[in-house]
């Protein structure tokens, strides 16, 4: 099957500055997407790239079997029919609501266009306030807005570019799921922007992690976590600690913590460095077992203790421990280690591999 | 391979057939790409609206002709001094006029400083040509002063010395009357951007007022008074009308005797080019004191000013100091040109008076209108490709205004001329008949000029307007299935209404006192407003010139009124009435 959106070895850059290198991927028809990565790692321009506001220098980008970009040539974005969702929102100030949510369906017929406006302020829940200006109603309210006019002209691809940074932390997520199960209805594609990967886990089937303008794992949410392709994706979801560790022989690594069994990373000789991913549910609090540590630090989460812990190595642990668990810091605790998805870099290599 | 893409109608042509359809496509798009509309519009436009500034700078570094040797022989000298007597002398009256007031106004309280505040600017509604005629009538030997001082005192002409108006000095004194606005805008808006805190500190060291002003806030504003000066100065060396009519020998008048008096064109282009020497002198003086202003103003932002509220007798002399130059620069000449029309009205306002103020307001309003289009493609094409080229271009286009009328009228009037000549000589030989003048004795020839000469007002207008409208606009509309046109016609254009508004106003108004050029370049029997009143006033009919003059006034209103609208908003202690 000819994949929906195809990402092809794009670079992008603002001369002399290349601000993406070689991204490629894959997204599926109404598939559910994320662009995840810190600040200026170039996930905004990518997704401009896919809008077509910004030219690629190297590589392609196709929807539905159609060429939307190559060096040299870019199709205008009014001509590709991929809807976008700005940070900033940009409503048009000087139209109402309705207005702008018809701004998109010009060249509909007029019975058309405003049954469409309807059913999507329906939709959004905001059909009272269509004859409102963009100023007259809450924030909240202009997200759904811009929603209902990214969406009015049927786009095949839904683009958003952070569209949730400006409100809180709770409404944001309350916010993805809900633009989620309306994409999902209206049967179209959604490629989020984000830096906060609980609004990408919110909002995404599939993410993809991108770091100084590299894509570094296109995948789950959960093989994210559990099965990070790199030492920066290992870092930068979740929670966790790399814990050092040297290759024993065979497929055994040797750590403070004893030894754990795993493929070692290709090209691992016995004795080579290593580091292990410990994420914090990974180190279980265990009175009776012989490992001990210090309690440096404690937060109280509620239902749970996140416990930071020293080795005796000097070396530090997180732990998630029920919150009946109470100790004071300075206190030595027994632990264990119940690693599921054993993820081994080279020490100053990052190559990876599992258990 | 399946295409469903229905709106990409370029997209779908690439694809057709697939190998050697993408092929010619992808040429063609490279092609488009190297030959982008917008950039070739911007260019294309500023390009023409610099050649006559750029034929006036080629023509002058033709050899100097016989004509020029007897200029450099005789009357250049004097041009020389007078243009820099009149440089300075407005630059220091326009200081001291405009300083104390915004100083005043800003800083301080006393009765009627809410009114000055902004009746202060009104003397920019009269061009000082007016003002000039309108002084001449009042203190000529005929006028109702001398005529007063005579009968009270039982004088007779020879009995007693009364200044010449029509001098030097008078010029001098007429421009910085109406000129000084500029200064006291700018000094206003230094004085109250300069922190409050400064003027705590040198008051808590044991400064008085005096010392706080020009120890402190004086040095502070300096920049944007350089900025002012500059400005005042460029006006003053452009002025045609007013040292014309007082018989002061300028550049701008050595201009038009060489142009109709010598007919020597190239020694007309070569006064000009020496003329642009000094603007661009005060242009690059103003640009560095610009950029310095910047740099004073960075950081901790204005806070609440308290006013100092004047007691006793000095409020009331800060009353007068204001009240002087509003009498002078505005109620005294508006009042007598009231005066006069009212008198003259009977006989002046006929029919042909209506249909040449008709006529005069639609040429300004279609100008307005033309340079308002102009002004938004540069603008909304820099937008659309900010690159090096159009910033280039644009920017060569806002330069415009620093060029006096006259030397814009020669530079229309030189390449205009030689397309007609060329075309006639063409239709002469292969048809038989002559063209005549299709270009430089036509509207297209004035209106090329306004264009030229005023796009920069009403750009800067659009680009203020322009720059406050995020790209994320843009962007929107173009992924909700705009075209960059539509996207301008149906957000830009809309969004902009205030700002293009203003700028039409701005430019209309321009239009309908601009003198020199359209004294040069108009069509035969042509008249507007201003040239009708310079006419009449030229004839010593000052009284019926007054219903002409007193349109151009009344009209110059506007701008005043919107400029006192932004000093509202941009006050610091918000007690404007909205």
């Amino acid at each position: 099957m000819t994949p929906f959106l195809e990402v092809t070895d794009i670079d992008i850059a603002y001369p002399p500055k290349r601000v993406v290198e070689g991204v490629s991927f894959k997204m599926a028809e109404a598939a559910i997407g994320c662009l995840l990565g810190p600040s200026g790692c170039g996930k905004t321009t990518l997704l401009r790239a896919i809008a077509g506001f910004e030219p690629v220098q190297r590589g392609l980008i196709w929807l539905e079997g159609v060429e939307l970009s190559r060096p040299h040539w870019t199709l205008p974005p009014e001509q590709r029919r991929i809807g976008m969702m700005f940070q900033d929102l940009a409503l048009f100030p000087h139209l109402t609501v309705a207005d702008n949510v018809a701004f998109g369906l010009r060249s509909w017929k007029a019975a058309e266009r405003w049954a469409r406006v309807h059913e999507l302020l329906n939709v959004v829940g905001l059909d009272e306030y269509a004859q409102r200006y963009p100023h007259q109603i809450s924030g909240g309210q202009q997200q759904r807005v811009a929603l209902a006019r990214a969406l009015a002209p049927r786009p095949r691809l839904l683009l958003l570019d952070e569209p949730f940074s400006s409100l809180d932390v709770a409404l944001r997520e309350d916010l993805a799921h809900e633009i989620r199960a309306i994409l999902l209805r209206e049967g179209i594609g959604g490629l989020l922007v984000s830096h906060d990967q609980f609004e990408a886990f919110a909002f995404a089937d599939q993410i993809g992690v991108l770091n100084q303008g590299r894509l570094l794992q296109w995948d789950s949410a959960y093989n994210l976590y559990h099965r990070p392709a790199d030492h920066f994706v290992a870092d930068f979801i979740g929670q966790g600690v790399f814990l050092p560790g040297r290759m024993g022989e065979g497929s055994r690594v040797c750590t403070e913590l004893g030894d754990i069994d795993g493929i070692p990373p290709a090209g691992c000789a016995p004795g080579d460095p290593v580091e292990v991913l410990v994420r914090p549910d990974d180190v279980t609090h265990d009175d009776s077992s012989p490992l001990m540590a210090e309690v440096v630090e404690r937060a109280f989460r509620g239902a749970e203790f996140l416990y930071t812990l020293k080795l005796d190595s000097g070396a530090r642990l997180l732990c998630l421990a029920a919150s009946h668990h109470n100790h004071q810091a300075g206190q030595r605790i027994g632990i264990r280690l119940e690693i599921d998805h054993l993820v081994v870099f080279q020490r100053a290599l990052g190559a990876m591999n599992e258990a | 391979m399946t295409v469903s893409l229905e709106a990409g109608a370029s997209a779908s042509r690439c694809t057709t057939s697939p190998v050697a359809g993408r092929n010619r496509c992808q040429r063609l798009w490279i092609l488009w790409l190297r030959l982008d509309r917008w950039v070739l519009l911007v260019v294309g436009v500023s390009l023409l609206l610099a050649l006559p500034v750029l034929t006036v700078f080629l023509t002058a570094l033709q050899p100097v002709g016989p004509v020029w040797r007897h200029l450099a022989d005789t009357v250049l000298a004097d041009y020389v001094r007078n243009s820099l007597v009149l440089m300075l002398g407005v630059g220091v009256g326009t200081l001291l006029i405009g300083v104390p007031a915004a100083w005043l106004t800003s800083i301080h309280d006393f009765p009627g400083r809410r009114l000055f505040e902004w009746a202060l600017l009104l003397p920019m509604a009269i061009p000082a040509y007016i003002i000039a005629y309108t002084y001449t009538g009042l203190l000529d030997f005929a006028g109702p002063v001398q005529t007063a001082l005579r009968e009270s005192f039982g004088w007779n002409r020879q009995d007693y010395w009364f200044p010449e108006i029509r001098s030097l000095p008078g010029a001098v004194i007429m421009l910085a009357l109406v000129l000084y606005p500029y200064v006291y805008l700018l000094a206003r808006a230094a004085f109250l951007e300069q922190s409050v805190a400064v003027l705590e500190v040198s008051r808590s060291l044991g400064a008085g007022p005096w010392r706080r002003f020009y120890a402190v806030s004086l040095p502070m504003a300096r920049p944007a008074l350089i900025a002012g000066v500059s400005l005042v100065q460029m006006e003053a060396l452009a002025d045609y009308g007013t040292v014309q009519y007082f018989g002061v020998s300028t550049f701008t008048t050595g201009l038009f005797r060489v142009w109709y008096g010598m007919n020597d064109s190239t020694a007309a282009a070569q006064l000009a080019g020496l003329l642009m020497l000094f603007v661009f002198a005060l242009l690059a003086f103003e640009r560095l004191s610009r950029r310095l202003a910047r740099f004073h103003h960075t950081g901790n932002r204005p806070v609440r000013l308290a006013r100092l509220a004047l007691r006793g007798g000095g409020r009331w002399w800060a009353t007068v100091a204001c009240l002087l130059p509003l009498l002078f620069g505005f109620l005294l000449p508006a009042g007598q040109l009231a005066v006069w029309a009212f008198r003259t009205a009977p006989h002046m306002v006929d029919g042909r008076f209506w249909s040449l103020l008709t006529h005069s307001l639609s040429l300004a309003l279609g100008a307005a209108l033309l340079i308002l289009t102009l002004a938004l493609l540069l603008g909304y094409g820099h937008r659309l490709r900010p690159q090096t080229l159009v910033r280039g271009a644009v920017r060569t286009a806002g330069l415009g205004y620093a060029v006096p009328g006259a030397v814009v009228a020669i530079g229309v009037m030189l390449p205009l001329a030689a397309i007609d000549r060329s075309v006639d000589g063409w239709a002469r030989q292969w048809l038989g008949w002559s063209t005549g003048l299709l270009l430089s004795g036509t509207v297209t020839a004035l209106l090329f000029a306004y264009c030229t000469r005023f796009l920069p007002v009403a750009l800067h207008s659009v680009e203020a307007g322009l720059s406050r409208i995020r790209p994320s606009m843009d962007d929107a509309a173009r992924a909700l299935g705009s075209t960059p046109r539509e996207v301008l016609w149906r957000v830009h254009i809309p969004m902009l209404r205030g700002s293009l508004l203003a700028a039409v106003l701005l430019v209309f108004v321009d239009v309908l006192k601009e003198l020199p050029a359209t004294l040069i370049l108009r069509p035969f029997n042509f008249n507007t407003l201003a040239v009708r009143t310079y006419e009449l006033a030229s004839d010593e009919r000052l009284a019926d010139s007054a219903g002409f003059a007193l349109a151009v006034v009344l009209a110059g209103i506007g701008p005043v009124i919107l400029l006192s609208r932004a000093i509202g908003r941009a006050r610091p202690d918000h007690d404007a009435v909205p």
